[in-house]
C-alpha cells in the first residue's frame, strides 16, 4: 500500500498533528471491529466514485451491513441508498453531522450514544479536510478514519494517495474481512 | 441628518446664574429636528452596543469552528501549536483563534466597502457638490434603510453619507483593534464583532450605492431595467474592444462619457468583468457584460482586450503578466492597486498614450478617473488596429504541447474542484478536445493548474481552444441592476411574504467558485421561481443566472419580470448593491409592519429574524467581502447557505434543532416564552450539493411567525424539494407542523402518517405573537 504523506489537493498541508496511514486494510478492519460504536459516512461523490461492488454506495450498503455500522449520507445521496433497496442508510448534512459529533452528549441516530469511530468517505476532497480539523480539535475522544483515494491530514487514520485499482482493492479487502472471509 | 461636532467656546457669559468664564460646550452630534421619528435605542452603536442581541442569535446558532490552520503566526511568540486544548503563548484557543480570523475576514471585507464608498463619496462630491440629493428610488422614502437603522440619520443630500461613512471607518479601526494580540479573547465576543463589522459593511454597500445612482443616473429601482448583453459573443470583435476589471466604476464612467463626447461608440466596444461591469451597464447599456470574475484569464487569453482598464478588488494581481501575454497595455486606477506602474496621474494624456502605444511601458497608473477616460480610448483606438493580426494559439499548437504531458497529476491536485484537467489535455494531444471544452463550464478559472504544471502549459488557454465554439456563442440578455426595491413594491408584498403566503424571498449573491459550474446558481434561481418564490440577485451570480437557455433558447430574464413579487428575477446590480437586499428586509419592517426604523437595530432584526423568510445564498463564495455581507445578513437574523467551499470560511453558525430549549421566544402578547420549532435552523450553513442546498433554502424559509395557510406553503416546498431530491419524506416534519392546519392539503394523509410516527402532539409547538427581546412584550400573563 502506498504511504505518501502529501496531501490529495495542492497546500492542503497538515498541522503539528498528523493522521496516521493505515498501512493495510486488516488495520481500518480491525478498527472497525474494535469500535464500540462506528458510524460509516457517505458523502455525494459516492456514486461517482467506482469500486468493486459496483460503486461506493454499494460498498457502503456492503460495509455497513458487514461492520454492523451505522451508515449516513450526506449531501442528498440517501436518495440512492433508498433506491438500492437500502432504507437503513441515515442521512444528515455534513456540517450537521460535524457539529453533532463533536458533542460528547449527542446520542447518535439511535440514541445510543456517542460515536467512538467515524470513518468518512466519498466526499470532496476539502470540506472532508474541513470537518475533518474541526474533529480532531474538537472531538477528542472521537477516531476518526478517512477511507478516500487521498491523505487526509486531518483524520486519526487515513489511506495514503492511492491509485484507483489499488483503492478499489483496499475498500473490496476491507469490507472481505468483516465479512470474515 | 445630523451635524457632527459642535464645538462652543465663549470667553465669558454673564446671566442670572452668575458670570461664566472661558466656558466651553462640545456636543459630539446634533439630530435632526425635521425628522418626527424620535431617535431609537441604538444609533451609531459602538462594538459592544448590539453584543446582547448578538448572543441571543449566537445562543441558538453556535459555532462549529473547522480550522483551515492549526496554527496561529501573528506574534513573535509563536508560531503556535492550538490544536485541541492547548493555548498560543497570549492564551489564545483554538476557538478564539478561528473567531478571530472570522472577524479580520469581515473587517477587510467591510473595509473595502468602506474604502471603494469613500473613494466613490468623495469624487462625485468633487464632481457634483455636497448638495446632490439622494433621489435613489421611485415611489421611495426610505431612501437608505441601512444607514436610518444602523446610523439614525436620514440622509438627504451626499454630503449626509458623509457622516455614515465616517461612523463606518471608526468602528472598522475599533473591530481590527479587537484582534490584536492580547486583545479579545472569547470566541464569541469574537463573532459578535464579526457581526458588527457585517452589519456597518451593508451600511458601506449603502453609501456607495445610493451615491453612485443618485449622481450617476443609474436605474432608480425600476422592474423594468434596461437589457443589456452578456458573455464573449456579445462583445464586437470588429471594433477596438476596451476591458474593464473591478468593482469601482468611476474609471470606466470616463470611459463611457468620453466615447460618447466623441461619438466613437460606433468605434469602441466597452466590456467589463465582475462587478464594474454591472455598474457600467446600469450607467450605460451600451457597455457589455463580459462575465463574472472567474472568466478574468479566459477573457484575456483570449486575446480580444485591446486596452486592459482595472480599478478595484477581485483582480487577479498578474494581470500585468497576463497583458503582457497579449501585448496589451494595462490602466490601473486605484492606489488600492498600483501593480508596481508608474504614477502617471500628472502627465499630459497624450504623452501617456505615446508611451502605452509604443510599448515604452507595459502600463501606467492614473489615479484621477477623470483622465482615464481620454487616455484609454485613446490608446485602444491606436493598439487596436496594430493587434488586428494578433494570432492566439490554434489547436493544432495545443495538441502538440499537450503531447509533452508528464502525467503526474498535478493540475488535478490543484484545482480546486479536482476536475480531470490530466485527463483532458491527454484526449487533446489525441486530437480530442472535447473533454477540454467539457471542463470550460466547470472551470473556475483560478489558474492553479497551470501553477503547478511542471512543464507550464497554459491550460486556460487549452480549455479556451477546447470550447472556442461555444464561447463565442455566448450571447444572453440580461436586466441591468435595478438597484433598491421600492417603497411601493414593499407595501404589495410585506404582508404576503410575513404571513408566508409568498414562500420566501431567496438573494442569490456573491462570487463565482462554484463546485460545478454556473449553471447551479441558474437550476436553484429557477426551482425558486417556479415556486413562486421572489428571487434577487446581484454580482457574478446575477451574470451566471443569465447563462443557462432553456429549449426554447430563453434564459431567465426573458422568462421572468423583474417584479419584487411572488415568481420575479430581481438584479439587484453590483456588489454595494447588495444593501438594497437586506434594505428590503428592513423595509417590510418599517414600512409594512410600522416598526420604528431609527435607530432601532435590535427590533428590526428580531422582527426579521421571526418573521421575514428571507434566504441568503452565496454559491460561489470566495471572498472576505462575501465574508462580511453574510455577517450583515447574520445580525438580521437572516441565514446564510453558501456553496461546498463555502466551507473554507471555516466556521459555520448551526442550529440543532433537537433541542427545544433553544427555540424559545417570548409570545409579545403574554410574555410567555414559549416553543415554536427550529424556524429558521440554521445562521450559516455550507451545503455540499446544489440539491441539498434547495432543500435547505425552502426550509430556512420558515419562520415562528408564518401562519397556517403560510407554513402549510413553505412545508410544500421543503417536502416536494425533500422527496424529489432525497427520495424519501424529510425526518423533521413534527418539528415544523404546528397544528393541522398547517399541512399541505395534497399531501395530508402521507404528511399525518409520518407525523403519527414521530408522536406528533397538535399546538406542542406555539404560534405566539414572536419576540427574542423581552423589551417588546406588551402584557403579562
Amino acid at each position: 500500500m502506498a504511504a505518501k504523506t502529501i496531501p490529495g489537493q495542492t497546500a492542503e498541508i497538515a498541522g503539528p498533528k498528523k493522521a496516521f496511514v493505515i498501512p493495510k486494510p486488516e488495520v481500518a478492519a480491525a478498527m472497525i471491529k474494535r469500535a464500540k460504536r462506528a458510524l460509516l459516512v457517505v458523502g455525494s461523490d459516492a456514486i461517482n466514485s467506482k469500486t468493486r461492488d459496483g460503486d461506493l454506495v454499494d460498498s457502503a450498503i456492503r460495509l455497513g451491513r458487514m461492520g454492523n455500522m451505522t451508515v449516513v449520507a450526506t449531501g442528498h445521496l440517501v436518495g440512492e441508498f433508498r433506491r438500492r433497496g437500502d432504507e437503513d442508510a441515515r442521512t444528515m448534512p455534513l456540517m450537521n453531522l460535524g457539529d453533532r459529533l463533536r458533542d460528547p452528549g449527542w446520542g447518535g441516530f439511535d440514541g445510543g450514544g456517542p460515536y467512538d469511530l467515524a470513518l468518512f468517505v466519498g466526499l470532496p476532497y476539502y470540506m472532508e479536510w474541513l470537518v475533518l480539523s474541526g474533529l480532531k480539535s474538537f472531538a477528542p475522544e472521537l477516531r476518526t478514519v478517512s477511507l478516500e483515494r487521498a491523505y487526509q491530514p486531518n483524520a486519526s487514520w487515513t489511506l495514503g494517495n492511492t491509485a484507483q485499482e489499488e483503492w478499489e482493492e483496499i475498500i473490496d479487502r476491507i469490507a472481505s474481512i468483516l465479512e470474515g472471509k | 441628518m445630523s451635524k457632527r461636532d459642535l464645538r462652543l467656546k465663549i470667553d465669558e457669559l454673564s446671566s442670572s446664574l452668575g458670570t461664566f468664564k472661558g466656558l466651553e460646550i462640545e456636543v459630539g452630534r446634533i439630530f435632526e429636528e425635521d425628522w418626527e421619528e424620535p431617535v431609537g435605542p441604538t444609533p451609531f452603536p459602538s462594538v459592544g452596543t448590539l453584543r446582547s442581541w448578538d448572543l441571543k442569535l449566537l445562543g441558538k446558532y453556535r459555532p462549529f469552528y473547522m480550522p483551515f490552520c492549526d496554527l496561529c503566526c501573528l506574534c513573535t511568540f509563536g508560531k503556535c501549536d492550538l490544536t485541541g486544548d492547548k493555548r498560543g503563548a497570549c492564551g489564545i484557543t483554538m476557538a478564539g483563534q478561528q473567531s478571530r480570523i472570522v472577524l479580520i475576514a469581515c473587517c477587510i471585507g467591510a473595509s473595502t466597502h468602506a474604502a471603494h464608498a469613500r473613494h466613490m463619496l468623495d469624487h462625485l462630491i468633487e464632481e457634483y457638490g455636497r448638495d446632490v440629493p439622494l433621489d435613489v428610488a421611485l415611489n421611495t422614502n426610505v431612501e437608505a434603510p441601512n444607514i436610518r437603522l444602523v446610523c439614525g440619520i436620514r440622509p438627504k443630500t451626499l454630503r449626509d453619507l458623509e457622516d455614515a461613512l465616517d461612523y463606518v471607518e471608526t468602528q472598522l479601526v475599533q473591530l481590527v483593534a479587537a484582534t490584536h494580540t492580547g486583545q479579545e479573547g472569547d470566541n464569541l465576543d469574537f463573532e459578535s464583532k464579526a457581526f458588527h463589522a457585517g452589519m456597518l459593511d451593508h451600511v458601506a454597500m449603502e453609501v456607495a450605492d445610493i451615491a453612485q445612482i443618485a449622481a450617476l443616473g443609474m436605474p432608480k429601482g425600476v422592474p423594468d431595467a434596461p437589457v443589456t448583453q452578456l458573455g464573449f459573443g456579445s462583445i464586437d470583435t470588429s471594433k477596438t474592444v476596451i476591458m474593464c476589471i473591478g468593482h469601482n466604476v468611476l474609471p470606466s464612467v470616463d470611459i463611457i462619457d468620453y466615447l460618447m463626447d466623441h461619438d466613437l461608440f460606433g468605434e469602441v466596444e466597452v466590456g467589463g468583468l465582475c462587478c464594474t461591469a454591472h455598474d457600467n451597464s446600469r450607467y450605460d447599456r451600451r457597455a457589455k457584460i463580459i462575465g463574472p470574475i472567474s472568466w478574468q484569464l479566459r477573457f484575456i487569453r483570449s486575446g480580444i482586450p485591446d486596452v486592459i482598464v482595472v480599478d478595484e478588488q477581485c483582480l487577479r494581481t498578474d494581470v500585468l503578466l497576463e497583458a503582457e501575454g497579449i501585448g496589451v497595455p494595462v490602466v490601473a486606477t486605484s492606489e488600492k492597486s498600483c501593480l508596481g506602474l508608474v504614477d502617471r496621474t500628472g502627465d499630459d494624456p497624450d504623452v501617456i498614450v505615446g508611451d502605452l502605444v509604443e510599448g515604452r511601458v507595459p502600463g501606467v497608473l492614473i489615479v484621477d478617473p477623470r483622465k482615464v477616460g481620454e487616455v484609454v480610448v485613446k490608446t485602444a483606438l491606436k493598439v487596436g488596429p496594430r493587434r488586428a493580426g494578433f494570432k492566439a494559439m490554434t489547436r493544432e499548437m495545443v495538441a502538440e504541447m499537450a503531447k509533452k504531458c508528464r502525467s503526474c497529476m498535478e493540475c488535478v491536485r490543484a484545482c480546486p474542484n479536482n476536475l480531470p484537467v490530466m485527463d483532458a489535455v491527454h484526449a487533446a494531444a489525441q486530437g480530442d478536445f472535447e473533454p477540454l471544452a467539457e471542463l470550460y463550464h466547470r472551470c473556475v478559472g483560478c489558474g492553479r493548474c497551470e501553477s503547478a504544471c511542471p512543464v507550464d502549459f497554459p491550460i486556460i488557454t487549452f480549455i479556451n481552444k477546447g470550447a472556442e465554439e461555444a464561447i463565442m456563442d455566448e450571447k444572453f440578455p440580461i436586466r441591468v441592476g435595478r438597484g433598491a426595491i421600492q417603497d411601493v413594491e414593499i407595501r404589495e408584498v410585506g404582508r404576503a411574504i410575513v404571513f408566508g403566503e409568498i414562500p420566501g424571498v431567496v438573494a442569490l449573491v456573491g462570487c463565482a467558485n462554484y463546485p460545478a459550474g454556473g449553471s447551479d446558481v441558474a437550476r436553484i434561481a429557477e426551482e425558486f421561481l417556479r415556486r413562486r418564490f421572489i428571487v434577487v440577485t446581484t454580482g457574478c451570480s446575477a451574470m451566471d443566472i443569465a447563462m443557462t437557455r432553456d429549449e426554447d433558447g430563453l434564459n431567465l430574464y426573458e422568462k421572468y419580470s423583474g417584479n419584487f413579487d411572488a415568481g420575479g428575477l430581481v438584479n439587484i446590480g453590483s456588489c454595494v448593491s447588495n444593501a438594497h437586499i437586506t434594505g428590503a428586509a428592513i423595509k417590510i419592517a418599517n414600512i409594512f409592519a410600522k416598526r420604528p426604523l431609527r435607530a432601532n437595530y435590535e427590533e428590526i432584526a428580531d422582527y426579521i429574524h421571526n418573521r421575514v423568510g428571507a434566504v441568503g445564498v452565496a454559491w460561489g463564495a470566495m471572498s472576505q467581502k462575501a465574508a462580511s455581507i453574510a455577517a450583515g445578513c447574520w445580525r438580521l437574523g437572516i441565514p446564510v447557505v453558501v456553496g461546498p467551499h463555502g466551507s473554507k470560511y471555516r466556521r459555520m453558525l448551526l442550529g440543532r434543532k433537537e433541542r427545544e430549549e433553544d427555540w424559545k421566544v417570548y409570545d409579545a402578547r403574554t410574555g410567555d416564552e414559549v416553543y415554536v420549532g427550529p424556524a429558521p435552523e440554521h445562521l450559516f450553513y455550507a451545503a455540499e450539493t446544489a440539491e441539498e442546498a434547495m432543500v435547505m433554502i425552502a426550509k430556512l424559509s420558515m419562520r415562528p411567525n408564518d401562519t397556517s395557510k403560510g407554513r402549510a406553503v413553505k412545508l410544500s416546498h421543503y417536502i416536494d424539494l425533500h422527496q424529489r431530491h432525497y427520495g424519501c419524506m424529510p425526518d423533521d416534519l413534527h418539528l415544523y407542523v404546528r397544528r393541522e392546519a398547517d399541512v399541505p392539503f395534497t399531501m395530508r394523509d402521507e404528511i399525518m402518517e409520518a407525523l403519527g410516527r414521530a408522536g406528533w402532539a397538535e399546538e406542542r409547538i406555539a404560534m405566539p405573537d414572536p419576540t427574542m427581546l423581552d423589551r417588546l412584550v406588551r402584557g403579562r400573563g
